[in-house]
């Protein structure tokens, strides 16, 4: 019989089943090694993607290609300039800048008191009180910060602009620390620099989501810039740009372009600060993807120690067996039919192995899912393993199995039967 | 059914060549019960081996049923061992976690028989050998008598044109000897061709012809009144 034809045998399966069914102990130390191997890899692959999924999920309040700049002291002396200067933004500026450089979809110019000029005013609520950071902004910094308001409250809008209106909007921290528990803040009156200011809007504050605190205050520009006296100048811009563009080029361009505009000498690398939501989420990709490749490494690695494990075992069993195996050839047994059957019995555990290891490892990622999906702060969401990766893994073992399983059977019939007869 | 000239084998152990089989002319007639004797390492397991296409000789031809086996293939040993020879060993060599039901079935299993068939085949086989009540026993759980009964009806039960007997009592008492004696002559008088390489004088009486080896060639070769075994 073609020894080939013998894998679709009911009779070889029998065989097979007989022998790693009555052997039980080589069976079972024969599969922990590629269980091991696939449920590492199954682990590792599905916490990678969690991790990913998560920052995915902790960056998703911010736009990715956003960046800030803002005004420092002038280092290089330049076009009859002396050094130590400090340019200045001003209002119209925004509008020339957005005009030189068509990738920037939106600019915020932004005022600030405390934070990075000056000491955080003192803000009075009643018999409450405390120092907190106040921020001038436009409504469209909620377009490139993603500003996220409870329910019954609003962001600045263009009227609080127009009109110079004192409203407020503030932080989660804030309301802790300057209203009562259950006291709803909105319509209620804050005094910022004793002038007050009608809270108009509470944000949720989301982890990663930029640059504030969850004990911010933000104010229109316009009211700011009058009761602070800034005129039309302004220190700090944030500016995101089209989906398209890539964040590092922005930067450089709105970079490059400030100095022509701020007659600053192209060379002068302090005469702004900036810096660069992309990048940072960049890295932390980079940190994720990282990590994925190594876990497929890492996995990879374990299926291939799991699958030597077996040939290692293989041989071993094969030795063992060397006299059943004798009995047999004497009784018979063809060559082909020999190393069938050996490797059969090495891709039929690697699978069953397997499959016992990419379940148990899913439902390890499954129990880490159900316990972190409460945790807000521990970015881990999702971790799922694709299926193309596991049919990969699949391929491989099984590949694997059946090449690693050619050794011992190769072993096996490559000794005469009366020599393997004589093996006890 | 067996013809043998001039065989010739050495084994190579390290840089020495050891000189087993030193030129054996031999044949041997259908349903002839043959028995052969020698000292301890005068190469009658070696001469048997090569008879059951075990092991190859160096040089020499043999014929098995007119049939020349020379230079072949495992593949096709393989097939003329399952097709024409019966093994039985001093060790039994019975496979230990297979019961005795699957290890008679076993080289039916080879011959590519349905399960249902070889499962007939073996308890008919087991029956005749006086063991159908143990047909589910693992060997562990089987005298040495009882081992060596069912590797005969192993031998058997591929209906083989010789079998091949390598001192079959060697490892059992005298009672228990004269029982698979017993067997053997059965089996011969049914028409087997049967070959016992054995050390004992009694156990060659019980054969139709004696042959005798001494330092790798036959010394002395004669057929004997045959001690049948009456009542065991
Ligand atoms: N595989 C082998 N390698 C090397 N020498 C061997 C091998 N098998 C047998 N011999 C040697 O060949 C000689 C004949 O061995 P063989 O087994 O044929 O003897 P025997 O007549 O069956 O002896 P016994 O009665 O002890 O079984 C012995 O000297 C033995 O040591
Ligand atoms: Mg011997």
């Amino acid at each position: 019989m073609n020894s080939l034809k013998k894998i679709f045998d009911r009779d070889t399966w029998d065989e097979i089943f007989e022998s790693i069914s009555k052997n039980r102990t080589r069976t079972i130390i024969t599969s922990i090694g590629v269980f091991w191997g696939i449920f590492i890899y199954i682990a590792l692959a599905g916490s990678a993607t969690g991790l990913e999924n998560g920052f995915d999920d902790a960056f998703s309040g911010l736009s990715k290609n956003s960046m800030g700049v803002w005004v420092q002291r002038t280092s290089i002396p330049y076009k009859g300039f002396e050094e130590g200067r400090y340019p200045v933004f001003k209002l119209n500026d925004v509008d020339y800048l957005k005009n030189r450089v068509p990738e920037i979809q939106y600019i915020a110019p932004g005022l600030q008191a405390g934070a990075f000029s000056g000491s955080p005013p003192l803000v009075v609520r009643g018999l409450k009180s405390d120092n907190f950071n106040v921020f001038g902004n436009f409504p469209v910094y909620a377009k490139i910060s993603v500003i996220n308001i409870f329910d019954g409250g609003r962001y600045i809008n263009d009227d609080d602009i127009k009109y110079e209106r004192k409203v407020a909007v503030i932080g989660e921290g804030t309301q802790e620390r300057l209203f009562n528990v259950g006291e709803d803040p909105i319509g209620k009156y804050i005094r910022i620099n004793d002038v007050n200011f009608m809270v108009v809007g509470v944000t949720k504050f989301t982890e990663g989501s930029g640059f504030g605190s969850d004990s911010d205050i933000t104010i229109p520009y316009t009211t700011f810039a009058k009761i602070y006296n800034r005129g039309d100048q302004f220190g700090f811009m944030f500016i995101s740009g089209y989906e398209y563009v890539n964040p590092n080029y922005l930067e450089e361009t709105v970079l490059s372009t400030l100095k022509v505009m701020k007659t600053v000498s192209p060379e002068d690398d302090r005469a702004f600060g900036t810096f660069n939501i992309g990048s940072l989420f960049e890295s932390i990709i980079k940190f994720t993807r990282g990590m994925v490749f190594l876990s497929l490494v890492v996995g990879i690695a374990t299926i291939f120690a799991g699958v030597i494990g077996i040939g290692n075992i293989m041989l071993i069993a094969v030795k063992e067996r060397t006299n059943e195996l004798g009995i047999r050839r004497a009784l018979g047994a063809t060559p082909g039919e020999v190393k069938v059957q050996i490797v059969l019995e090495s891709v039929f555990l690697t699978i069953v192995a397997g499959i016992i290891g990419i379940t148990v490892g899913a439902f390890l990622l499954f129990v880490i899912n159900i316990g972190t999906s409460g945790l807000e702060d521990f970015p881990f969401t999702n971790p799922t393993v694709p299926l193309t990766i596991v049919f990969g893994a699949f391929i491989t073992m099984i590949t694997l199995g059946t090449l690693i399983g050619l050794i011992p059977a190769e072993r096996a019939v490559s000794i005469k039967p009366i020599e393997a007869l004589r093996e006890e | 059914m067996i013809e043998i000239k001039n065989l010739h084998k050495s084994y190579e152990i390290g840089a020495s060549s050891l000189h087993v089989l030193k030129g054996i002319d031999f044949s041997v007639e259908d349903g002839d019960l043959v028995a052969i004797m020698g000292s301890s390492g005068s190469g009658k397991s070696t001469l048997l081996n090569i008879l059951g296409m075990l092991d190859t000789s160096d040089t020499g031809t043999y014929d098995l049923d007119k049939i020349r086996i020379a230079d072949m293939d495992e593949k096709k040993a393989a097939n003329y061992r399952n097709k024409f020879l019966g093994f039985v060993f001093q060790s039994f060599n019975l496979i230990n976690y297979k019961n005795a039901l699957e290890n008679v079935a076993l080289p039916l299993y080879y011959q590519g028989v349905s399960r249902k068939e070889r499962q007939k085949t073996a308890l008919n086989f087991l029956d005749k050998v006086g063991l159908k009540d143990w047909a589910d026993h693992l060997p562990s759980e089987l005298s040495g008598g009882q081992k060596q009964r069912v590797a005969i009806a192993r031998a058997l039960a591929s209906n083989p044109k010789v079998l091949l007997a390598d001192e079959p009592t060697g490892a059992l008492d005298s009672k228990t000897s004269l029982e698979v004696m017993a067997l053997i002559q059965k089996i011969n008088n049914e028409g087997k061709t049967i070959l016992v390489v054995t050390h004992e004088h009694d156990i060659a009486k019980m054969c139709k012809r004696i042959v005798h080896l001494k330092d790798g060639v036959i010394v002395e070769d004669k057929k004997i009144k045959q001690n049948v075994i009456k009542n065991v």
